[in-house]
């Protein structure tokens, strides 16, 4: 390489008459929040700014809700007591779509390593705690708006609207978006490759969900399967969308006792309030273990 | 502080010590298991310095950067980066200091302004401090007209301008630049480089940066040169030229290695191949040509007199030039590349 570099004027910007100084503060919780909340809403803005993923993300959920749902009706209608088959997996499906796109969310972090940018978080005066806490609320957020998107085809598959309802189904997927951020966050921070990260995402995805009981009703399931739905903790986020969505319904008992008979665990139906402290306890556990993750890394 | 004859040597010219050194390094190493990629080094930089490490790809250059900037833990020594130490007091020395990275580290889905107000929050700048200072880095780099368009649009030149910009965007008092040229055309170098100069004039800020192409070293104020994980000699651009003295001849002939014989026989002087060329040193070159046609007996085909450059002195220190440097070790990469294939076949 012999070409010699002069500086040159030309191009090169103004000289500014009085320079702007500013002051960096020394940690406090304040710049913290400052920090959390900036890593919030650059997950928002690229959410927003990338529409492709807001439709790619609802392609699978949409898919099991109309395709599925309206295919098998044929089959199930003797067993449903009359109830629609899309009635019935509908609050299945509210949590799958939350689950795509809180991971879709965590993913982020592996792409940010890809293309750099992690590293202009990393060397920032913050702690890492707030950049995972920021970026699990951004995924939780994002979720959340997708969810909004499904909850409003309700009427479609004959839910009516009521104020608890929305409330109900709302705070639960809130509260799951959180959960699966969390776990997505973790495993980002081990898996340096997006395909890797792709391919894990499929891998646990649709395990928990064909196990969580979204497709079928949870009473007197085979012994094996049985183990597995009460050991998935998606289990415990469907079921308690399930009992908010039947509660809307007008049907009859017998068709409540078949379709929503509850989580038990040896013969004792789990309270709901219990159902979903594990999904919260769940999701803080996972965030404790990427925190911890985060800050060991150089 | 050790006064040692060889860190004295290594200190070279220092500027008047007024104030405390923005950089104090003492001893500083780095190994990745049994590679030792930073073997104990030591420096000072001053306050107001433009500071260049020099050396080819894979010396330790962007191992020691990113122990500095509190990236890397050191194995061994202690570094204090704008009075903080950088082990200690990790936030304290972020707070103070600006990175511009060898590679990209931009939101491309964000704009101009996106990003730079990202690294405002995160950094805690002052609220109604931040769109002025904005303004100003923005302009600094000539790129205020395009704020508002995505990261995505912007050429290579264009996205290494903002990250300088957002390296600036807190007033730190000290800016690492990364190899901050690297895979750049040769005006948009320049373009930098004018940046560079500016903000020396403007903003009392220190620069340190690493760089691999000898005639930008030229600009720094003090370099280092690396080799091997080593500073292998510190000291001002025209010290060190000045301390290489003689000058430069290379020569193509008929027959290189007849050529270094006669050199050797009948003018006594030392010479090796260089980059293809028969090269030696002598005290007035333009004067010792003359002599070199009459008396060396080997056919000339062209002859080259130059002052001494960067380039001679890093070959003088190290005993080859910086591009020799890297495509030895290109070759033994693809050596063990070529084992690793052979091996796995047998």
């Amino acid at each position: 390489m012999s070409t010699t570099v002069q500086p040159t004027t030309a191009g090169a910007g103004h000289v500014p008459s009085e320079i702007v100084r500013v002051h960096v503060p020394a940690r406090s919780w304040r710049s913290e929040l400052r920090a959390v909340k900036i890593v919030w809403r650059r997950e928002l803005l690229r959410f927003v700014n990338d529409r492709l993923r807001i439709v790619t993300a609802l392609v699978q959920p949409l898919l099991f809700l109309f395709v599925l749902g309206s295919g098998l009706q044929q089959l199930s209608s003797a067993s449903t007591h009359g109830v629609d088959l899309k009635t019935f997996i509908y609050p299945g499906i509210l949590c799958l779509a939350v689950m795509f796109t809180a991971m879709f969310s965590a993913a982020s972090i592996v792409w940010d390593r890809e293309f750099g940018f992690l590293r202009e978080m990393m060397v920032a005066p913050v702690r890492r705690s707030s950049i995972v806490v920021g970026k699990c609320l951004g995924g939780a957020t994002v979720a959340g708006f997708q969810g909004v998107i499904l909850l409003l085809l309700a009427w479609a598959v004959h839910v009516p609207y009521s104020v608890s309802l929305v409330l109900g189904v709302f705070a639960i997927q809130l509260l799951l978006a959180f959960s699966i951020t969390a776990f997505g966050v973790m495993a980002a921070v081990r898996i340096k490759q997006m395909q890797s990260f792709m391919g894990l995402m499929q891998m646990i995805v649709m395990p928990l969900f064909f196990l969580s009981g979204a497709l079928y009703p949870v009473a007197n399931l085979p012994g094996w399967l049985a183990v597995l739905n009460r050991l998935d903790p998606l289990t415990y986020a469907v079921d308690p969308m399930r009992r908010i969505v039947f509660n809307h319904l007008d049907i009859s008992t017998g068709a409540r006792q078949a379709l929503d008979p509850g989580v038990t665990w040896w013969g004792w139906r789990v309270p709901t309030l219990l159902e979903v402290a594990i999904v919260f306890v769940m999701g803080l556990v996972m965030l404790g273990i990427a925190i911890w993750e985060f800050s060991a890394t150089e | 502080m050790e006064t040692s004859a060889d860190t004295a040597r290594l200190d070279g010219r220092r500027p008047a010590p007024s104030r405390p050194p923005a950089i104090v390094v003492q001893d500083l190493a780095k190994s990745f298991g049994e590679v030792q990629a930073v073997r104990g080094v030591s420096f000072e930089v001053a306050m107001g310095e433009v500071f260049g490490f020099l050396g080819p790809n894979g010396a330790g250059k962007s191992t020691t950067i990113n122990m500095l900037c509190t990236l890397a833990k050191p194995s061994a020594g202690s570094a204090t980066v704008a009075g903080h130490d950088v082990m200690r007091e990790r936030d304290d020395v972020r707070r103070h200091i600006g990175l511009v990275f060898q590679d990209p580290t931009l939101d491309s889905y964000l704009s101009a302004k996106e990003n730079l107000r990202l690294h405002a929050e995160l950094y805690g700048v002052e609220r109604s401090l931040v769109m002025p200072r904005m303004q100003q880095v923005l302009e600094m780099v000539g790129l205020w007209e395009r704020r508002d368009s995505p990261v995505a649009t912007f050429s290579g030149g264009m996205r290494r301008r903002l990250e300088i910009a957002r390296g600036l965007m807190h007033s730190p008092r000290i800016l690492f630049l990364d190899e901050p040229t690297i895979g750049l055309d040769p005006q948009t170098r320049s373009s930098i480089w004018s940046y560079i100069q500016l903000l020396k004039e403007t903003e009392d800020i220190t620069i340190f940066m690493t760089t691999h192409y000898m005639d930008e070293a030229e600009f720094c104020d003090r370099i280092a040169i690396m080799d091997q994980g080593e500073i292998v000699v510190l000291d001002t651009p025209e010290a060190l030229k000045a301390s290489v003295g003689a000058d430069r001849v290379t020569i193509d002939t008929e027959d290189d290695e007849a050529a270094i014989r006669a050199l050797e026989e009948r003018f006594g002087i030392e010479a090796t191949v260089a980059e293809g060329a028969v090269t030696f040193r002598v005290q007035s070159g333009e004067e010792f040509v003359p002599r070199l046609f009459a008396e060396l007996g080997v056919p000339i085909r062209a002859v080259n007199v130059s002052r001494p450059t960067l380039d001679d002195v890093f070959m003088s220190y190290t005993g080859t030039t910086i591009r020799d440097a890297e495509g030895s070790q290109d070759k033994q990469t693809s050596k063990m590349f070529m084992q690793v294939v052979t091996g796995a076949r047998r």
